[in-house]
């Protein structure tokens, strides 16, 4: 049992793995010698040699080109975009390929590669360096999306996403990477992929997020109980493909929902849970869902970001209005 | 300013009038073996005009003709072993033949029905790729597969000569280098991008030097000679295979076709350049060699093709018979297994389609 912090529980979930299983290859820019920008990889070239921790060319497309390519010769690639800002010359790749080389060869070929990618804004990073465009993938039939938001989460994603026999997208809050260690028990367990966590018990309302956001939901949620109101909060983790019936489940017992999320509003992850819940679950709605997020602008730059971002207040501001729903 | 000096070799074994310029190759030398060759060159002739006429019927959607440009495929697919893998894009038809994907499964997988690129007797190779230059990508991706697991064997993937102009294509050929990977890619450059000729396409005087910016060997090959990129492509996979060294290949062919039967080439094509290189293509100037050197005579002409004939028509009635998928097969191989909402999809869809009758 260590402490450890999100990025640490990434760096250990890949050191287990690759003892397990000689098919795991690490590739992607500086994720060898350097052990990547965010030091996800730190160290493991050293165990694993440059074969299995492979520093590439600067170059997104033929990085997730050639995972493909390996992953259906039965490899298991985890590709490394340096930042989810820079994955766009790679998506040719992933909807036209990774998504459907199973579909394409009636599973003659398959795709059991991992494409991660730091995203999301707060540390100040220069532009390009902060968006949350997860919606865009989780639209592509063919590939999970998945996005823990704790170093435990973290750890149990990635080994479930690494031996899942399908493509999986895993996205990283960067802001949440060293903040806050938990205790991970080593031992190779993976957590459910296409499965909500509850992480708070409530009666009242249903918080949604995921991601760096489940930090300032559940901060909501601890002032919220100051105030009587009893919120549920459940992380989504896999946005696509996505496990409605747990947050069904819960509004159906609270008939509130606020979703909360990073990405830009319009067409965002959370305009699908709503459309969910109005489809399957208008009955048990009290009020409105409401959604706490960025706004259908372009990420500002560090100086206004956390302007952008969803704070507690907000959170707070939009359950009030549910609360207060007649 | 001028381009750098450089040459490029390019290697021809058959002129033009079907004359050998220099020995055939080690596995090429006797009779047999190039009467197997020129075989496979006219049943993809065949076979390609038998799917034409299926589109021009209604009995097949779009398809992409290789017609002249068989000879690439030829060599190829008699260069490859067994155990290489080939990823090919949409005019690879000889060398998907030889490589024994069936051609009843070309028919199906054109004719809409993703079980065409389901290959029975082919469990490797990629099925065809239709968004330019991708593919390139997914060659590497293999042979560093191969590399890892030290087996000797080697990669081929093509393109054509548009794909060279896309950043899939260089990055490719760039990392190949890098990493010292086995792989062969081969341009067939037929000197069209549907409307677009080649000197639109690029100011490189010609396709096989972008290999010298990647720092890998480039070459050219008279792509109407199956001898020469035969003998081109083999060295190539030795290469490959023995030290690791990634080859470009060009190889010079001409599209004696329209792009797809969805395309018009007189739109755009000059006739009397079209008329200059179906003089010279790849058929006709084998036909001559076996003709002056091995005794090929009329009558064996026309008993090769009626066996390629028959072979194509049967092929063609096994498409034709060829049942639908069972109801919602589309919802089937998106995962492993169904995600829970996706399986809720296909019942609904499926009880919808009872409901109705």
């Amino acid at each position: 049992m260590a402490e450890l912090t999100l990025i640490e529980a990434v760096n250990q979930a890949f050191a287990y793995e690759m003892r397990a299983d000689k098919e795991v290859v690490l590739l992607g820019e500086d994720v060898g010698v350097n052990g990547g920008v965010f030091r996800a990889t730190d160290g493991l070239i050293d165990e694993f040699g440059s074969e299995r921790v492979v520093d590439t060319p600067l170059a997104e497309s033929v990085i997730v080109g050639m995972g493909i390519g390996m992953a259906a010769q039965g490899l298991k690639p985890v590709v490394e975009l340096q930042f989810m800002g820079f994955i766009y010359p790679a998506v040719d790749q992933i909807i036209n390929h990774a998504a459907r080389l199973r579909n394409r060869t009636r599973g003659r070929l398959t795709c059991p590669m991992v494409i991660r990618a730091p995203f999301g804004g707060g540390i100040h990073a220069p532009e390009h360096h902060s968006e949350s465009t997860e919606a865009l993938f989780a639209h592509m039939p063919g590939v999970r999306v998945v996005i823990p938001s704790s170093p435990a989460r973290a750890y149990g994603l990635l080994l479930a996403a690494i031996r899942d026999p399908d493509p999986v997208i895993f996205l990283e809050p960067k802001r949440v990477y060293r903040l806050g260690k938990q205790d991970i028990d080593d031992n190779g367990e993976a957590l459910p992929l296409d499965s909500c966590f509850v992480l708070r018990d409530g009666i009242d309302v249903t918080l949604v997020s995921w991601g760096a956001s489940i930090k300032e939901t559940l901060e909501a949620a601890t002032e919220l109980s100051q105030l009587g109101i009893d919120a549920e909060v459940i992380d989504v983790a896999t946005i696509s493909p996505l496990d409605i019936d747990t947050i069904l489940d819960s509004v159906t017992r609270t008939g509130r929902c606020v979703i909360v999320h990073e990405a830009a509003r319009s067409f965002g992850a959370g305009a699908e849970i709503a459309a969910q819940l109005a489809g399957e679950g208008i009955t048990s709605l009290l009020a409105p869902v409401k959604r706490v997020t960025g706004f259908d602008t372009v990420m500002p730059l560090y100086r206004q970001e956390d302007d952008y971002l969803p704070n507690v207040s907000r959170v707070i501001d939009a359950v009030k209005q549910c609360m207060e729903y007649r | 300013m001028q381009g750098s000096e450089f040459n490029i070799e390019t290697i021809e074994t058959l002129d033009t009038e079907g004359q050998l310029q220099r020995p055939l190759p080690e596995g090429l030398a006797d009779r047999d073996k190039l009467v197997e060759l020129y075989r496979l060159m006219v049943l993809t002739r065949v076979f390609d005009r038998t799917a034409i006429n299926l589109q021009r019927t209604g009995a097949m959607g779009t398809y992409p003709s290789c017609e002249g440009q068989e000879a690439i495929g030829v060599g190829i697919g008699f260069a490859m072993r067994d155990d290489d893998v080939l990823v090919p894009y949409y005019r690879d038809v000889a060398t998907q033949i030889r490589r024994d994907v069936l051609m009843e499964e070309i028919l199906v997988y054109w004719g809409g029905d993703e079980r065409g690129q389901d290959y029975q007797r082919q469990s490797q190779d990629f099925p065809v790729c239709i968004p330019i230059a991708t593919q390139s990508c997914h060659a590497v991706g293999v042979a560093y597969a191969i590399k890892y697991r030290k087996q000797d064997r080697a990669v081929v993937t093509t393109c054509g000569d548009g794909a060279t102009s896309k950043g899939d294509f260089y990055e490719s050929i760039n990392i190949a280098g890098a990493m010292s990977l086995p792989v062969v890619f081969v341009v067939n450059n037929n000197q069209w991008a549907i409307s677009v000729p080649l000197e639109k396409q690029t100011a490189a005087r010609t396709i096989a030097q972008k290999a010298f910016a990647a720092g890998i060997k480039g070459i050219r090959v008279d792509g109407n000679d199956p001898i020469a990129v035969y003998e081109v492509i083999t060295e190539a996979l030795e290469r490959a295979r023995r030290d690791h060294q990634p080859t470009l290949v060009e190889a010079l062919s001409y599209r004696l076709c329209d792009h797809t039967t969805a395309d018009d080439a007189t739109r755009y094509r000059d006739a009397q350049e079209y008329d200059e290189a179906r003089a010279i293509e790849p058929l006709i100037r084998f036909k001559r060699l076996l003709q002056n050197e091995y005794d090929w005579s009329d009558a064996d002409d026309k008993a090769l093709y009626e066996d390629c004939d028959d072979r194509v028509k049967k092929a063609t009635e096994v498409y034709q018979a060829s049942t639908g998928q069972p109801a919602g097969e589309f919802f089937d191989h998106m995962f492993a297994e169904p995600p829970t909402d996706l399986a809720r999809q296909k019942k609904a869809w499926l009880d919808a389609v009872k409901h109705r009758g």
